[in-house]
């Protein structure tokens, strides 16, 4: 197990490259000087002198790829221009309601796009399976922020059940902790859930016209307890690794959700530094999130091999 | 064998075209893809609507009831009514010709992504399916875009170029290309086993000519599948970049810009958000409706899987 992970790992090496060259690219291939971009058209020249100076921009490319890249392996990210501290810094304090909202968006995506989908399977083409995946299709159409926008003016400002914005920590107290991250977890995770709705929907109807399906009806067994325990358990394996790739998504909302609500997140900190034209938060942000789902793929694919025992006796070898 | 040169009369033609990439193909179960979609209400229903939409954008100038950019301080945040559709937004200017005119953007942006994705990305795809030696190099490469969710590679690259139109579909340009292309890839690696590839490399055909007649051709149908689903994404991607304050002009009225003056004024005027958010997502969902229909239409195994039942 420990060495498939390893050969896992060393497989990101090269993403991790390409991933780390296009950032690099991106704040020098962009037409004119990046430190006068950044500070802006109000800007004198002494002042972009001394940027380009801080930032290294003077060396060669050649010279400056290298020292790039071993800064990312360092985990050192530059310095904001604008917070006056290290862009690690600014982000640790910042990640921890992204991850929050990213993980509660994923557990309400599916416990509503699993039974969705096992039920659509088990009723294909009749009108439930027909309006499921209409609701499916639906709920990736529209905005996350837009849903979120919805649900503020729902249950915020004409119910006001609960509130329209801000972020309580958990450790303070767990109840306003919920009653802060309900409405962006839901707005995230109700327009993920037709991504789960339809990849179980697919694998479920698969693995239904399989033989063992058919022996286990004709054995007698109830349909429920066929699609659970035969279709689902099998049906879950493809589209967890594909689940994976849902994360990108979720992460990507996240950041978008985050704004609507004022949660203090990376998202935040993304739009504030838009505004601010704060190359290296940005960057570093876009880091840490890709990063992150990286990562989160490789935990997916481990879980996969994990799971799935004929998987497993390939990798592990027993 | 079909595509090709072959020619077909009509009825048969359009029958055998979409054909040629998959072997399991059932002829009695055939009936021309264009019946097939005609005959889904949906598929009618969202090529209407969508119609309506860029008919409104592209001729926005004469048809909108309202300068969308005229300020009038007399009818700021004026609820919805019979001269103005959806309301007034802060400024005074009207919601409903502000939305026509937003569709432009929308409707721009979405198009020239697909357009510019679908075109290189089936370039990547292809060469990487054809000649192994690329195969790796090319893929590596869009593995590292795909590793970047989408949204933050464009509000990097919008950032990095410079806040303009161009600037946005480069961005979700370099976000959809390596997804088409990971689907052109997979498809030639199929079609370059198929018999008439190999025939005709037999009788001496260049490889460009190969690549284009044969392997894209016959790619085609799945091509214009994706194609209809990145429509829709990078339409809402745009409107999410807007809502950001990474998207093009900030002056020009966008779907995602109204969004995003609307969520500051939800309690006095409601409809400043859901004007745009309502027909940004009833676009997307048509986009979204007509790719299922394409798809149904084009691939007849997702149509006989639809058709056969399954264990209750």
């Amino acid at each position: 197990m420990i060495g498939f992970i390893v050969r896992r790992l060393l497989a990101l090496v090269p993403v991790a490259l390409v991933v780390g060259t296009i950032t690099f690219a991106l704040l020098h291939a962009a037409p004119g000087d990046p430190a006068a971009l950044m500070l802006g058209s109000e800007a004198t020249p002494d002042q972009v002198a001394r940027a380009r100076e801080r930032l290294g921009l003077d060396d060669s490319l050649l010279a400056q790829y290298p020292r790039w890249l071993l800064d990312i392996v360092r985990l050192d990210l530059g310095d904001s221009l604008f917070l006056d501290r290290p862009v690690t810094t600014a982000i640790s304090e910042r990640i921890v309601p992204t991850l929050q909202l990213t993980l509660y968006a994923l557990l309400i995506a599916l416990l509503l796009g699993v039974p969705a989908g096992v039920v659509a399977a088990m009723r294909q083409n009749s009108l439930i399976d027909r309006l499921l995946m209409l609701l499916a299709i639906a709920g990736s159409a529209i905005a996350d922020f837009f849903l979120a926008i919805l649900l503020v003016l729902l249950f915020a400002v004409t119910l006001r059940w609960l509130p329209s914005g801000g972020y309580v920590p958990f450790l303070d107290s767990p109840i306003d902790h919920a009653r802060s991250m309900l409405l962006p977890s839901l707005a995230l995770g109700v327009s993920i859930a037709g991504l789960p709705a339809r990849l179980i929907r697919a694998s479920m109807l698969d693995v239904l016209h399989e033989d063992y399906i058919r022996a286990a009806v004709a054995r007698g067994l109830s349909p429920t307890h066929v699609a659970l325990r035969h279709g689902l358990r099998n049906a879950l394996l493809p589209a967890v690794t594909v689940l994976g790739y849902t994360l990108g998504d979720l992460l990507g909302g996240a950041v978008v959700v985050e704004t609507v609500f004022n949660l203090p997140g990376m998202g935040q900190l993304v739009v504030n530094s838009i505004a601010r034209r704060d190359f290296p938060v940005i960057q570093g942000v876009v880091m840490v999130i890709t990063g992150c789902y990286l990562l989160a793929n490789l935990l997916v694919d481990v879980l996969y091999v994990y799971i799935d025992p004929r998987v497993r006796d390939r990798y592990v070898g027993r | 064998m079909s595509a090709g040169k072959a020619r077909l009369t009509s009825d048969e033609a359009l029958r055998s075209r979409p054909s040629g990439w998959r072997a399991t193909y059932q002829p009695d179960r055939r009936r021309s893809w264009y019946r097939l979609f005609v005959s889904t209400p949906i598929a009618v229903m969202s090529v209407a609507f969508l119609l309506v939409v860029a008919l409104g954008a592209v001729f926005s100038p004469l048809i909108t009831p309202h300068d969308p950019r005229f300020i009038d301080p007399d009818v700021r945040l004026q609820a919805p009514s019979t001269s103005h559709l959806f309301g007034t937004d802060e400024l005074g200017r009207d919601v409903f010709s502000r939305l026509i005119d937003g569709g432009r953007v929308s409707l721009l942006v979405g198009v020239t992504v697909t357009l510019i994705s679908a075109a290189l990305g089936a370039l990547f795809g292809i060469i990487a399916g054809y000649y192994r030696r690329l195969d790796a190099i090319i893929m590596r490469v869009m593995d590292g875009f795909m590793a970047f969710p989408g949204i933050l590679l464009a509000i990097a690259v919008v950032i990095s170029f410079g806040q303009r139109a161009s600037s946005v579909i480069l961005a979700l340009s370099l976000v959809y290309i390596p997804a088409v292309a990971r689907l052109m890839r997979s498809t030639t690696l199929v079609i370059r086993e198929l018999p008439y590839v190999e025939s005709a490399r037999a009788i001496g055909q260049s490889d460009p000519r190969i690549l284009w007649r044969y392997v894209l051709a016959n790619a085609v149908s799945p091509l214009i599948v994706q194609c209809s689903f990145i429509v829709a994404y990078a339409i809402l991607a745009e409107a999410s970049l807007s809502f950001l304050g990474a998207g093009g002009d900030p002056e020009a009225p966008s779907w995602g810009i109204m969004l995003r003056d609307g969520q500051r004024l939800l309690g006095p005027a409601w409809w400043m958000a859901v004007a745009p958010g309502t027909l940004l997502f009833l676009t997307v969902f048509a986009f979204n409706l007509l790719g299922d229909a394409l798809r149904d239409a084009l691939d007849p195994r997702a149509r006989e899987r639809r058709e056969d039942g399954v264990v209750r």
